[in-house]
């Protein structure tokens, strides 16, 4: 079938710096064609253009066969091109109805009609399968929701391509299973989607045709049959990616270092109780919303809680992260960029921030023992950066967790508790976080491991806790890890449904 | 924002850096270049000298301010504190009645005391009440003008020991190997100042909880002992600025320090502090409190504007400021 939008020998540059060259890439009307490719890879720059939100610094865009430039995301909008975004643009105290119509309302007798928006809004909402209320504010909204309202907004107009930016990140498994349903009936419609997306198990599932991009080139496109995760993987590294996890530790025992009972954090957890021991992962799975990050902030002392924490048979109670950290544990944010680095402050400051007592003479702080750890970081964790002068909001997502990472070691911490490890992390810097986290254990540490993707829990933890509703719903051993058992655990659905979402999507 | 930044190549980066914490210094060099052009007089010693005395009191209050922008907060009642500070300190002495050095220290720690105080009561509100502190210090800014209304019974409160004003006035007029006292004031707040910011851990947090709240909460930092303690140095400053002052007049009035917050603002905001928290910046704010009086020096000097409209002069350099800050950020 003939292309409805090609793309030529598509190149970008931004100044001196090319991001994407030469890429073309065809989008056949009722397939639903992948791009994939590590962080910096040139995914989202590559849609934007498709999009209209950027214009092309060499190449052209072919629309039906016939070339055509977009003056902006609105002139694509008229050619029939909608990009659903990867965050979500929807003003919160407005209705779904009224962020629906925004800036296209309809009117009567030059008022705005909002029966008619209302019956519309209705109507579409019903034809993506779900029932929200057209008059509910979007602040009310669950995020799946909030995310159906921006796709039911960019489907409102009449549309041709489609495109999807990571539209999962923030999804559960269910969600996310949903969305593929919404993603396949307009495929069955004969609409073309294109669909960006790291998540490989994912795009095995949806996609019909793959393109691979790495370092801004174009390196593969090829039909999904017979391609598995592990082959696109390789694609998009370029090296073999079979050995993502290191080995297990042998340093589990069974000296408890800390125990937490009936642990309640208000709104979020009720009575949430586990163990954690020397030399251990212990993994915390669960969906989004499920309370874990909110447990152990309240561990922690960032969060109001109340419970017993035992610290090596002695009760603690942190009131806040400075006496959880003297007390040698430390909580890495899974919000690296709202909670963990300071983004328009250098390297050497965000290092040193959490550790600045060991950085002091006198009074005085020691820049030049500063600096020399900051070396030692940027070896000791590879941190990737162009000049030691660079602000932490300039590094890529995988060397911000490595600077993260570093900064809290500096604390020498004994149990170490990580929310998101590789979340916004490309593969290649995975690979060294989890081997990183398994030298922690190694070393006697205590680790906890808080993380949404279940490959991640099964292949890097010795125990996994799963939560459900901000409970602790069960515990899954080392010899039965399996998604199957998370699953049921963190949704209480069933087994069959749960392996059929299991094996549909994650 | 960080995509664009990313792309840009590192040399140009580097460059606008350091164009914010220069563009203050080359403000002053073409102001003194200008106003050498205008009026002959200008550019002599005791006129540049007298100019840098007055801006004085301006400097060392908005070195305090710079905590506090730098912290992520802003006072608004710096300039009725300061007259609260003075009235209150004359009437000590006046009760004291002495005409001795030992009265006078009393007096001058009862001003310090007082001030901090007050700059404790804005903090502990600030923190402890969650309120913005535009309006606390707003609301501050009320109460303390008012009291020093009532305690001058809307009058005047004028030091009565003639003994003790002329024990008093070098601090405002002598001076130490040419220099005059209140300029060598000012720079060693400013010195102390900038050692307490750049190279204290408390300075680090003062940046760090200015950058991100929460960045800083999770790193440990104890921000309710931080924040509070940036508006208790603002206090103590607004101390010494009154310190300095009283001697000059002699008396406290209810217009006493009026708009100063203004000035004190605009003087950090010129010095390349970044309002929103995060960039703090002692040295630029000292010469941005001396560009302030310089402006209203060459206005004076000249005959183009009348002088009575220093403050919408002043006014206008804030604003201006403000879009020199962000054209320098944007440019990145």
């Amino acid at each position: 079938m003939d292309p409805v939008l090609r793309a030529e020998n598509i190149s970008k540059s931004f100044g001196p710096i090319e991001v994407l060259s030469g890429i073309s890439l065809e989008l056949r009307p009722g397939e639903v064609h992948a791009v994939i490719g590590e962080n910096g890879a040139g995914k989202s720059t590559l849609m934007r253009i498709l999009s209209g939100h950027l214009p092309p610094t060499k190449g052209s865009l072919h629309l039906n066969g016939r070339p055509i430039t977009f003056s902006g995301p609105v002139d694509a909008e008229a050619h029939g091109i909608v990009l659903v975004h990867q965050e979500i643009l929807l003003a919160p105290d407005l209705t779904v109805a009224q962020n629906l119509f925004l800036g296209r309302e309809i009117r009567r007798f030059g008022f705005v009609d909002d029966k008619a928006m209302r019956e519309r809004t209705r109507a579409i909402l019903r034809e993506l399968g779900t029932g929200i209320d057209p008059d509910r504010e979007v602040g009310r909204l669950s995020i799946a929701d909030r995310q159906l309202v921006q796709i039911a907004r960019a489907l409102l107009v009449p549309h041709k391509v489609v495109a999807f930016d990571e539209p999962t990140a923030v999804l559960t498994p269910i969600e996310a299973e949903s969305l593929f349903e919404i993603i396949r009936k307009l495929r069955s419609q004969g609409v073309a989607v294109l669909y960006i997306s790291h998540r490989l198990n994912e795009v095995k599932a949806v996609a019909d045709r793959v393109t691979v991009l790495r370092d801004g080139r174009h390196i593969a496109t090829r039909d999904i049959e017979g391609l598995e995760p592990l082959e696109m993987a390789r694609l998009m590294v370029g090296r073999d990616m079979s050995k993502l996890y290191p080995e297990k530790p042998a340093t589990a025992s069974d000296q408890v270092v800390l125990t937490v009972r009936d642990m309640a954090v208000p709104d979020y957890v009720e009575n949430a109780s586990f163990t954690l021991r020397r030399g251990e992962i212990l993994g915390f799975g669960g969906l989004i919303g499920a309370g874990r990050t909110e447990l152990f902030e309240g561990i922690v002392g960032l969060r109001p809680s109340h419970g017993t924490v035992t610290l090596d048979d002695r009760n603690v109670h942190f009131r806040d992260a400075r006496e959880a950290m003297a007390a040698g544990i430390v909580y890495l944010s899974e919000d690296r960029k709202g909670k963990g680095l300071l983004l328009q402050q250098n390297l050497r400051i965000n290092l040193s921030l959490a550790a600045l007592d060991k950085f002091g003479r006198g009074s005085f702080i020691d820049t030049g023992a500063e600096e020399k750890a900051l070396d030692q970081a940027i070896k000791d964790f590879d941190i990737r950066t162009r000049s030691r002068d660079l602000l932490a909001g300039q590094l890529s997502g995988g060397n911000q967790q490595k600077l993260l990472l570093a900064k809290m070691m500096l604390l020498e911490p004994r149990i170490v508790i990580i929310d998101e490890p590789t979340r916004g992390v490309d593969i290649g810097t995975k690979e060294q976080i989890y081997r990183f986290i398994a030298s922690l254990a190694a070393e006697g540490k205590a680790v906890v491991v808080i993380s949404s993707e279940m490959q991640e829990l099964i292949g890097l933890c010795h125990r996994v806790v799963v939560m459900r509703n901000g409970r602790v719903a069960g515990e899954v051993a080392q010899t039965d890890l399996s998604e199957d058992a998370i699953v049921y655990l963190a949704t209480g659905v069933h087994e069959e449904r749960a392996a059929e979402i299991a094996a549909g999507h994650a | 924002m960080t995509e664009t930044v990313l792309r840009t190549s590192p040399e140009k980066r580097r460059f606008s850096v350091d164009m914010r914490a220069l563009s203050p210094f080359i403000a002053l060099i073409v102001l003194i270049i200008a106003g050498a052009l205008i009026n002959p007089d200008f550019l002599t010693a005791s006129n540049l000298l007298n100019v840098v005395t007055r801006s004085a009191f301006i400097a060392i209050i908005a070195v305090g301010a710079t905590f506090v922008i730098a912290g992520g907060g802003l006072d608004l009642s710096v300039g009725s504190m300061a007259a609260l500070t003075a009235g209150v300190m004359i009437l000590t002495l006046n009760n004291l009645g002495g005409g001795d050095l030992g009265t006078l220290a009393l007096g001058m720690l009862a001003a310090i005391a007082l001030s901090a105080a007050c700059g404790m009561a804005n903090g502990l509100i600030v923190t402890f009440g969650r309120i913005e502190p535009f309006i606390v210090t707003l609301g501050t800014m009320g109460i303390f003008r008012s009291l020093v209304i009532w305690l001058a019974a809307g009058g005047t409160i004028t030091m009565r020991n003639f003994e003790l004003r002329e024990l008093y006035r070098p601090v405002y007029f002598d001076s130490i190997f040419g220099i005059p006292i209140p300029i060598i004031a000012f720079m060693v707040v400013a010195a102390i100042g900038a050692l307490i910011l750049y190279r204290t851990s408390f300075g680090r947090h003062v940046v760090a909880l200015g950058s991100n709240e929460d960045v800083a909460r999770y790193s440990g930092v104890p921000i309710w002992r931080v924040r509070t303690l940036t508006y208790v140095i603002q206090g103590i400053c607004v101390g010494i600025a009154v310190l300095v002052y009283v001697p000059r007049l002699g008396s406290a009035t209810p217009t006493t320090g009026l708009l100063w917050e203004l000035q004190a603002i605009t003087a950090v905001v010129i010095g390349g502090t970044a309002l929103k928290g995060g960039i703090g910046r002692v040295w630029g704010t000292v010469v941005g409190a001396v560009i302030l009086e310089l402006v209203a020096n060459i206005m004076v000097l000249s005959n183009f504007v009348s002088e009575f409209l220093v403050g919408a002069v002043q006014g206008a350099i804030i604003i201006i400021a403000m879009l020199v800050q962000r054209s320098v950020h944007r440019g990145r």
